[in-house]
């Protein structure tokens, strides 16, 4: 499969880009890494009458900590993060989520900007970044605004972001060296998306508490606030009670999805509580 | 390991471990395959292809101002379907139309071919193409086909059971004395082939020669040369096909595919160089093409495991139309043929039935067949030993035929010609027992064993019942003495990863002591190559290595007759040892005999002239008898109880295929195999919804197993020659791929023993693991409720 002609724009700054995201008039997207869009082309499931690559904005490749939060570019590549560029603030955290994303080819291109504004459900970051407690830094023709990560996220390959506006860059918090964490990913194999993912943060110093899962049955990430409340209270948390709280968020999930999701989420919770 | 050579190898002939010729242009990217080929004027094809099951055509309208761009089954009714020929009684057959006329029967299916400057432009112009379409009920399962109300796939034959066998022998005697009895329902899904190469073709009208052209990615050139001139009505001699580098083949090439024929039309039609390449979207929805059958299968035996008797019906969904040559038939066939496995059982009975769906054509993948038939024999033997409370593998023992009893006639009337099927089995054992598993968190270990005989090299004799318009136990190779001595070799099968162009040399070193980097074998041309059937059933070793050395036998015999002439001599006083032509009284090189036929004719007497250095030779094996290679295998995984994640931890493979011409490219063979296998056994499927959609079209959704996926896979071998074929060597191209399914789900099995659980078919995705361990846990629930 080869994609519909496209014309091809490459803006030197993100005025530019904007500029030209303004003329698309809803028919131009955005190129970062392009390892879900051109497939998607190629297979004439997606059409772009106009690609802006973003390649040329040095400013969405930067790594950069202000205020105790740290500001990644949204074309900051997964293979940046797997090879830790930048410092690692998350105890391993990123280096870990990053290195089981897809393969290397893939993360050489892939970004992290590109997988959020993807929205694919099964998709790592997303997870990642929501559990983390990261905010979405989003430049528009109205100027710039901030979402957090569970109003970013729609749905199923759908994000918050508005006809004309773009990611620029992701904020997360620091983790303390005292915090804990549990990434735990169920793939048929080395590469592929997750068939259930389970992220679990506890950091007792900022108090941050987060349990989130995510999938395609899930129709994405989501937290799971009563699952928060009793790792903060320090309450054991009962498989049933995992299974309770997947069912009220998804109740059409058949049995093998409840067990894969309720097993990630028990193991990730018990890791991170032990 | 074994001794069994009565010939000590040599650095550069048979048994020697050269390094493939091929490798300098493979591994350095200078391969050229179908997609570097470049011509003038070349224009790219792009295909409507039927986004239904089943449809009636009411019209396809052709977009505005591209009248001449589009064409479709009415501008080709010059077209001649072809026919798969079978002499089984009742078999009903319909070939694969080259392109869609009133009806569409599977997903993927032609209806238009656009030709533009590019594969983009085609696409567009395929994207304004209007097929309108009559939905038709569909049937996407063999369950479905075969139900009593069923739709038809083709409506004429009034169900949709295309073929039926049925063999019996001994049987009611087995199930008389036996005390044990054990029932299993096995499926292996239907998978795609997936070689690195696609398939591909460029055809253009060579008007020098009066020839039409076809540069095809086919493991049988002069097989699709018959195919195009039946289609086109054009005489042999006015088509050439040749196959240039092909990026791995497994069945898929061996076939005439409707791709074929319509390119090769259109550069008729067109006068101008046409090309179309498949994609991985089209391969893995029209190409999804391999694989699906379904065994209910009994086993009888007595209280030790020994079995008596196996009784079974044998399902293949064979999709909506028969390949050519090998029909839709072939997998069934084979797969009954060698059901019974390397045991000796003399009860057997078995009922085959290929069913028509909505589905791309059943094709033969690599070791066509006997990956289920082992699949099914090989988890069946595993359950006996389990409902008699013993090891599996002293069960195998129990059952496999002796070495004495070789040449030994199988109940299927099959002749497993050589080997130690036990020690083979052993050893196997011993080298898993070498070393100890690694234990993972949250999992629970498991050890298979899987066996199998397998009948390479298939012989005219076996497949003359099929009444297969192919030939499949003979072949013949073209030697050409140049005049400096070299050698070049021309050979009409095709070497697309079997490292021929290594082997073959290496044999015509054997016989004649020439260096190998003084030969050239020359393979994928019918220009250039006497008549062959191709490269497929693990026969290229055996036929064309057996015609490349006949065709040595015979060149040295020239050669004896200049030498014996040049040193005043006969001819049966000359012996070639090590390349050189000693006389009693003196030598001659084989640069000197050469050059003396070519640079001194006056030297020689007209009868040597007149027979020249140039020759064609042909092979079969003694009597039509076809060699039989086989192996142990044994898989050892690491179950997730609680994801049903199964980990191969490790691999062991311990095959025979008698002398191994070339032990580094046996072991390429057998390592390549069984990562195919372990794809079977654990990864790959197309799923079908039942509206006959595939649902894996993308390697995003079709799991082909990668490195990681792969353990270090542990090799050993025996070397029992063959008593029918040159060198005693068996064909080994396709066993790696047959015994993994079997090994990694009893290994599988072996872990979910404890619990109660049992896995029936593969891939063995997570999902169905999981589905096994809840149906014990049913089970066991209901069992313990009943005891209240």
């Amino acid at each position: 499969m080869k994609a519909p002609a496209f014309t091809f724009l490459r803006p030197a700054s993100l005025d530019e880009a904007l500029a030209a995201l303004a003329a698309g008039e809803g028919e131009a997207r955005i190129l970062a890494g392009g390892q879900s869009l051109l497939p998607m082309l190629n297979l004439r499931m997606a059409a772009a009458e106009t690609l802006i690559d973003i390649g040329g904005l040095t400013e969405l490749g930067e790594i950069a900590e202000a205020d105790g939060r740290v500001r990644i570019g949204a074309r900051v590549t997964h293979a940046a993060l797997e090879d830790g560029v930048g410092g690692d603030r998350w105890n391993g955290m990123l280096v870990f989520v990053a290195r089981d994303i897809a393969y290397r080819a893939v993360r050489n291109r892939g970004t992290i900007g590109g997988s959020l504004c993807h929205a694919d459900p099964a998709a790592d970051w997303p997870v990642a970044m929501m559990a983390l407690g990261a905010t979405m830094q989003i430049a528009g023709p109205d100027g710039r605004r901030e979402l957090d990560s569970e109003a970013f996220s729609l749905d199923v390959f759908s994000c918050a972001l508005e006809e004309g506006e773009m990611l620029t860059a992701v904020s997360l918090p620091r983790l303390s060296p005292a915090a804990r964490w549990s990434y735990r990913k169920m793939r048929k194999k080395a590469g592929a998306f997750g068939e259930a993912i389970a992220a679990v943060v506890h950091d007792p110093e900022s108090g941050l508490v987060r349990v989130v899962a995510g999938s395609s049955p899930l129709g994405g990430p989501a937290r799971h606030a009563d699952l928060e409340a009793s790792i903060a209270a320090g309450a054991p948390v009962e498989d049933a009670a995992i299974r309770r709280s997947l069912a009220a968020r998804e109740p059409d999930l058949d049995r093998y999805e409840m067990q894969i999701h309720a097993t990630c989420l028990r193991r990730a919770i018990t890791e991170v509580m032990r | 390991m074994s001794q069994a050579n009565d010939r000590p190898a040599t650095a550069t002939g048979v048994g020697a471990a050269l390094p493939r010729r091929e490798d300098a242009r493979f591994l350095h990217g200078r391969g050229r395959y179908i997609a570097d080929l470049e011509l003038p004027r070349m224009l790219d094809v792009a295909f409507l292809r039927s986004p239904l099951a089943h449809a009636a055509i009411r019209g396809v309208e052709k977009p505005e101002g591209a009248q001449d761009r589009v064409f479709t089954a009415a501008d080709m009714a010059g077209l001649v379907a072809i026919r798969p020929t079978t002499n089984v009684p009742g078999h009903r057959i319909v070939g694969t139309p080259p392109i869609a006329d009133e009806r569409v029967r599977f997903v993927g299916e032609i209806i238009a071919a656009c030709v533009a400057d590019s594969r983009a432009a085609a696409e567009d112009l395929v994207e304004l193409v209007m097929a309108d379409l009559d939905e038709l009920p569909v049937v996407a399962s063999v369950d479905a086909a075969l139900s009593p109300d069923a739709p038809l796939v083709h409506e004429s034959w009034g169900s949709n059971l295309s073929m039926e066998t049925r063999f019996e022998s001994g049987i009611e005697e087995a199930i008389a004395a036996a005390s044990v009895r054990v029932t299993r329902t096995l499926d292996m899904a239907r998978q795609a082939m997936v070689p690195l190469e696609g398939k591909g073709v460029v055809a253009h009208w060579d008007a020098v020669v009066g020839q039409l052209v076809v540069y095809s990615s086919t493991q049988s050139p002069h097989l699709i040369r018959n195919g195009l001139c039946h289609c086109l009505g054009l005489q042999q001699r006015q088509v050439r096909v040749v196959a240039p580098d092909v990026g791995g083949g497994f069945g898929y090439k061996a076939i005439l595919h409707p791709e074929e024929i319509i390119v090769a039309w259109l550069a008729l039609r067109l006068k101008r160089p046409v090309r179309w390449l498949e994609d991985r979207f089209e391969h893995l929805t029209a190409g999804a093409s391999a694989r699906e059958h379904r065994y209910e299968v009994t086993a009888h035996a007595d209280a030790h495991g020994r079995i008596l008797g196996i009784d079974a019906v044998l399902t293949t969904d064979a999709g909506a139309y028969s390949i050519w040559p090998h029909t839709n038939g072939f997998d069934a066939v084979q797969a009954s043929g060698i059901l019974t496995g390397p045991y000796d059982i003399r009860g057997y009975r078995v009922h085959t039935r290929t069913v028509a769906t909505n589905k791309p054509p059943l094709s033969p993948y690599r070791a066509v067949a006997r990956p289920g038939a082992c699949f099914a024999i090989e988890t069946i033997v595993d359950a006996v030993a389990r409902a008699v409370g013993r090891d599996p593998a002293d069960v195998r023992l129990d059952n496999l035929v002796g070495p004495a009893a070789m040449p030994y006639k199988a109940v299927t009337g099959k002749e497993y010609d050589s080997g130690d099927y036990p020690a083979c089995l052993r050893r196997a054992r011993e080298m898993m027992q070498e070393v100890e598993a690694d234990p993972l968190p949250d999992t629970v270990i498991g050890t298979g064993y899987a066996m199998y005989t397998e009948h390479t090299a298939v012989s005219t004799a076996t497949i003359a019942p099929l009444g297969v318009q192919m030939m499949p136990g003979f072949e013949h190779a073209g030697m050409l003495m140049q005049p400096d001595g070299s050698l070049e070799i021309r050979v009409g099968v095709q070497s697309h990863g079997q490292g021929m162009e290594t082997t073959l040399a290496q044999i015509a070193t054997e016989v004649l002591g020439i260096d190998p980097e003084r030969v050239t074998v020359r393979h994928g041309d019918t220009a250039l190559s006497p008549y062959s059937t191709g490269t497929y059933a693990s026969r290229a070793i055996v036929m064309t290595g057996g015609a490349v050395a006949a065709a040595a036998d015979a060149l040295a015999e020239r050669l004896k007759r200049v030498a014996g002439h040049m040193m005043q001599c006969g001819a049966a006083e000359v012996r070639l040892v090590g390349g050189e032509l000693r006389g009693p009284t003196g030598s001659l090189s084989l640069e000197e005999a050469a050059h003396i036929w070519h640079f001194r004719p006056f030297d020689l007497p007209e009868a040597i002239l007149r027979d020249g250095l140039e020759l064609t030779a042909g092979y079969r094996p003694d009597g039509d008898r076809a060699p039989f290679a086989y192996a142990a295998h044994a898989a050892r995984v690491a179950v997730d109880l609680e994801l049903g994640v199964v980990t191969l931890l490790d691999y062991v493979a311990v095959d025979d295929c008698g002398t191994r011409v070339n032990p580094t490219i046996v072991d390429g063979q057998v390592l390549g195999g069984v990562a195919q296998g372990i794809g079977t056994g654990l990864f790959e499927e197309v799923p079908f919804d039942d509206q006959g959609q595939p649902l894996a079209t993308t390697f995003g959704d079709y799991s082909v197993p990668a490195a990681s996926e792969i353990p270090m896979i542990r090799l050993d071998h025996r070397e029992t020659r063959s008593p029918y074929t040159r060198f005693g060597v068996k064909g080994v191209g396709e066993g790696g791929a047959i015994a993994p399914p079997a090994a990694v789900v009893n290994a599988i099995n072996d872990a979910l023993a404890g619990i109660g659980a049992e896995l029936c078919a593969v891939p063995a995705t997570p999902r169905r693991v999981l589905e096994a361990i809840f149906a014990a846990r049913d089970r066991h629930g209901a069992a313990q409720e009943d005891a209240r």
